[in-house]
């Protein structure tokens, strides 16, 4: 077994040194021209703090509030969040009576009704956010030929590649908030300046942080101030941004927190059931040569 | 003695064969509507061919319809794509290949050889990157026709495959005009 | 099952009443409790038994899934994301469920890398070797299949590119394509029939799993040694035995397994299948999941034409021998020493194969530009040089270390001046259970 073990440390190493020679071959292959790069994003997205990450991660729910607000009050302009339901929001912290208030204050389409018409009526918790646009048609039409992405699974969905070695240290670590992180340098990303040369296309916004390409067809959709929060947090564009961040990932993953402390219980059980079993399988070997 | 063996030895192996060829038969039919609910049903053959009404196309204009699952660009092409399609010597060309369902399998691509005859303003094609299958825009690049936004591939006014990883030109696919301004596609 | 007479005894009236008539007992009782295995078999050999709980597994999350789950363009992302957030533990059980794929293929991957290692294929393992590639080939329709379900974009993509290598076949290729699509492209037929197969083909697995454990118990396990159990002492009773060791090496494999579904549940899975599939937008890069890889990384490798086989038949061609290749091992291996153990040449080059594959894998994930293709080229020449070279001539040029003469004097020789006594005898089946 010990060499077994050695000889995959061996492997791995090889692995390691041809990996990283192909990258480095890549690299320089591409390193050539700033003005035309051909992988995107240009820029890594930053690493940020979450609360979330971790093996004890959980959401700050002031946050999750605030992110809420940004969206509802910028994003929710143009991108729908059609899997999520009002009633949902109580993880976020909010009482029964301030989900319902918070559901009214929506109008959903439905019907039809006993005369055959569709009809508008105030939303209920069971409600889900009801998108800004009737379609994907009307919202690309609206919005320069782009469908602006649905966000309800946004921060799932989203994650630059993170490349070898580190799709390995990611395995120790947890990483878990590529989607997060890309959306946060996304947003605070719009204020650089592109290399002289490089071509943006009309319409299009240039952000090094974008996945798919040198520009976006999104402006830069925060401004410092532009959301008031009541809980005296910074109202800069960073700030909003993580916030909006992080309540997109609760959005895509509302069952994170228990899904990371049901976790924490099944390995202290495997851990203690395997020691266990570990200990009888000793014993019952015990004078067997094997 | 026994009773089998007061019969003709060859009848017996005929009806053994007979009876064997038919259990054969009979699976074989059995089994083919098993096979056969497989194949594109009824209402997908219906759309298998589509009728595309292009009298609104003036030179310089597109549409797109959708057909077989796949976007089917059909562009009126202006003078000046027309001829600078033309104007391609076919050993420029990364495939020679017309890759025009309506023609045989190895006609070279010229810029006539893209469209029909009479038509060759036309250009019906499916407007999928022979690489890895995006949709190329149109009207952008380097040679005035498409390119793809995925790995870069550039095509020429005939949809041809200028520069970039595509092996391909992108394909024709069987159409003919049924009247001056009706295509069937299929 | 095993050859032998049986050593089971009825000891109550209802269960001599029931052997007479039906005897399933007898069949558990020879199959998993009497049943001699090597002693010396180390914890590469726990793998059977983990996948075994594996496929279990996989067909109780899935046949409870089934029953949220629509098959339909329309409603299939919909209806597993209400898994994920509205259904009672729902993300539990689906994320059991996909990381269950990537880990039932990690198993299959470390039993088939350790068949290879110790040349348990040989005679007369050969047909057991083969149920098991038939296994493992509907394990990857199954796995297929299955991503396709919640119909996100690389699930539509990569049943696209997958379905697309069917049309390389000359002649009948687009007949096929459209018999396994139900039309001209990957649509709601084709979600509907893979719903049907997907639920069928486990079961399949599980046929043909019972006769892999037939022919093992016919012919029984191979060890690190490679040598032929010779008496009763090379030999213990599986149970308790092998039924702790499994157990053990189950545990520990399900603790990889729950750190993955509980903090890295999207970690194998790619971020474009939480978008829903669009048939008019192709992702930047179509990657299959990770067991697919170095197949796919074979796929690709193939961008010249040879002869009248032009690079696309050529690579589809490449990528089904190499699946072909493992078929064919029993008869491309000429040595008349099973195990690595005593081979040191071939050892030297299954670990090479092994860091082939795994470089294999690395490159199918990235995109087929640059160095990447030479490098894919390079390694695909490998992958078959192991099977069609290094097979066939090391049997005959390498000479093998000394083999020992038997089972039990290999152990003995292990544990020289331990507390190894020659005590397996005390472990034989008739003085158990």
């Amino acid at each position: 077994m010990k060499k077994i073990l050695t000889s995959l440390a061996l492997v791995g190493l090889v692995a390691v040194g041809i990996g990283s020679a192909g990258t480095w071959a890549i690299a320089a292959e591409e390193a050539h021209n700033a003005a035309a790069p051909t992988h995107f994003p240009i820029h890594e997205p930053k690493e940020m703090d979450w609360s979330f990450t971790g093996p004890f991660g959980t959401y700050d729910k002031a946050q999750l509030q605030r992110g809420l607000k940004v969206y509802k009050e910028v994003c929710a302009a143009c991108h729908s969040m059609n899997m999520v339901a009002f009633r949902t929001l109580s993880d976020l912290g909010y009482s029964d009576a301030q989900i319902k208030t918070l559901s009214a204050e929506y109008t959903i389409h439905d019907g039809p009704n006993d005369a055959g018409d569709m009809f508008d009526r105030p939303g209920k918790p069971s409600d889900h956010f009801p998108p800004p646009f009737a379609n994907d048609e009307a919202a690309a039409a609206s919005n320069g030929g782009a469908a602006p992405p649905d966000m309800s699974l946004l921060a799932k969905a989203r994650g630059v590649e993170r490349g070898f070695p580190q799709f390995v240290f990611d395995i120790f670590t947890q990483y878990d908030a590529g989607g997060p992180d890309y959306i946060h340098s996304l947003l605070t990303g719009y204020n650089e300046t592109p290399p002289a040369g490089m071509v943006i296309p009309e319409g299009t916004h240039y952000n090094p942080y974008f996945m798919s390409g040198v520009s976006l067809k999104m402006p830069n959709p925060l401004s410092d101030g532009q959301v008031t929060y009541d809980d005296g947090a910074p109202q800069t564009v960073d700030q909003y941004s993580r916030d909006v961040s992080a309540f997109l990932m609760w959005a895509a993953e509302p069952h994170m927190e228990d899904r990371k402390k049901t976790g924490f219980r099944v390995l202290v059980f495997l851990l203690l059931f395997g020691a266990l079993v570990y200990l009888t399988k000793r014993k019952v070997w015990e004078g067997v040569a094997h | 003695m026994s009773a089998t063996d007061t019969q003709d030895p060859n009848r017996r192996d005929f009806l053994y064969v007979a009876t064997g060829m038919a259990a054969v038969v009979g699976a074989g039919a059995f089994a083919w509507p098993f096979i056969d609910q497989m194949r594109p049903d009824a209402s997908t053959l219906a759309l298998a061919s589509v009728e595309v009404d292009v009298a609104s196309l003036t030179p310089g204009m597109s549409l797109i319809v959708k057909w077989r699952g796949k976007p089917v660009v059909v562009r009126n092409r202006t003078e000046q794509e027309m001829k600078d399609g033309e104007a391609v010597k076919l050993a420029d060309l990364k495939d020679p290949i017309a890759r025009n369902a309506n023609l045989p399998a190895d006609a070279p691509a010229t810029d006539a050889n893209r469209t029909t005859p009479g038509k060759e303003a036309w250009m019906v094609m499916v407007q999928v990157c022979t690489h890895l299958g995006c949709i190329p825009l149109g009207q952008e690049g380097d040679f005035g026709g498409w390119f793809c936004p995925c790995h870069g591939s550039v095509y020429d006014t005939a949809g041809r495959i200028r520069q970039g990883p595509a092996p391909e030109n992108m394909a024709v696919p069987v159409f003919k005009f049924i009247s001056d301004t009706k295509i069937l596609i299929g | 099952m095993s050859e032998g007479h049986s050593t089971y005894t009825p000891k109550t009236g209802l269960g001599r009443w029931f052997d007479a008539r039906m005897p399933l007992p007898r069949l558990v009782y020879d199959s998993f409790v009497a049943y001699p295995v090597p002693r010396n078999l180390n914890y590469a050999w726990t793998f059977g038994g983990i996948l075994s709980i594996m496929l279990v597994a996989q067909i109780l999350t899935g046949i409870v899934l089934a029953m949220h789950y629509t098959a339909d363009t329309n409603l299939a992302f919909g209806s597993v994301e209400k898994i994920m957030r509205d259904v009672n533990s729902g993300w539990l059980l689906r994320y059991m469920h996909s990381n269950g794929a990537s880990f039932f293929f990690v198993a299959v991957y470390i039993h088939i890398f350790r068949g290879l290692y110790y040349g348990s294929y040989k005679a007369p393992r050969e047909l057991l070797w083969i149920l098991g590639c038939i296994i493992y080939l509907l394990m990857m329709a199954t796995g297929f299949m299955g991503y396709v379900l919640p119909w996100g974009q690389m699930s539509f993509w990569g049943a696209t590119v997958i379905t697309g290598f069917f049309s390389a076949i000359p002649l009948v290729g687009d007949w096929i394509q459209q018999l396994l699509l139900g039309g001209f492209a990957v649509d709601n037929p084709t979600l509907n029939r893979f719903f049907a197969l997907h639920y069928l083909l486990p079961f399949m697995i599980a046929g043909v799993v019972v006769l892999h454990i037939w022919a093992l118990h016919v012919v029984g396990q191979s060890n690190p040694t490679g040598i032929e159990v010779k008496s009763k002492t090379d030999t213990v009773a599986f149970t308790p035995y092998a039924t702790i060791k499994d157990a053990f090496g189950m545990i520990v494999f399900l603790f990889f397994f729950a750190y993955f579904v509980f903090y890295l549940p999207n970690y194998l899975g790619h971020p474009d299948n939480y978008i829903v599939a669009n048939p008019l937008k192709t992702p930047a890069h179509i990657v299959p999941e990770w067991y697919f890889l170095p197949f796919y990384a074979i796929l690709r490798a193939i961008t010249f034409n040879v002869g009248p086989i032009n690079s696309k038949l050529g690579g589809v061609l490449c990528m089904f021998g190499a699946i072909v290749m493992l078929f064919l091992v029993p008869w491309l291996d000429t040595s008349k020493v099973r195990s690595a153990v005593y081979r040191p040449w071939y050892k030297l080059f299954f670990w090479l194969f092994v860091a082939d594959a795994i470089l294999l894998g690395w490159l199918g994930s990235q995109p087929a530009e640059g160095s990447y293709v030479f490098m894919a080229q390079m390694a695909t020449l490998f992958y078959f040089a192991f099977f069609l070279i290094a097979l066939p001539v090391l049997g005959l040029i390498e000479t093998p270390r000394r083999l020992p003469n038997s089972i039990t004097e290999a152990v003995l020789e292990k544990n020289k001046g331990g507390s190894g006594h020659p005590a397996g005898a005390t472990a034989a089946p008739e003085t158990k259970g």
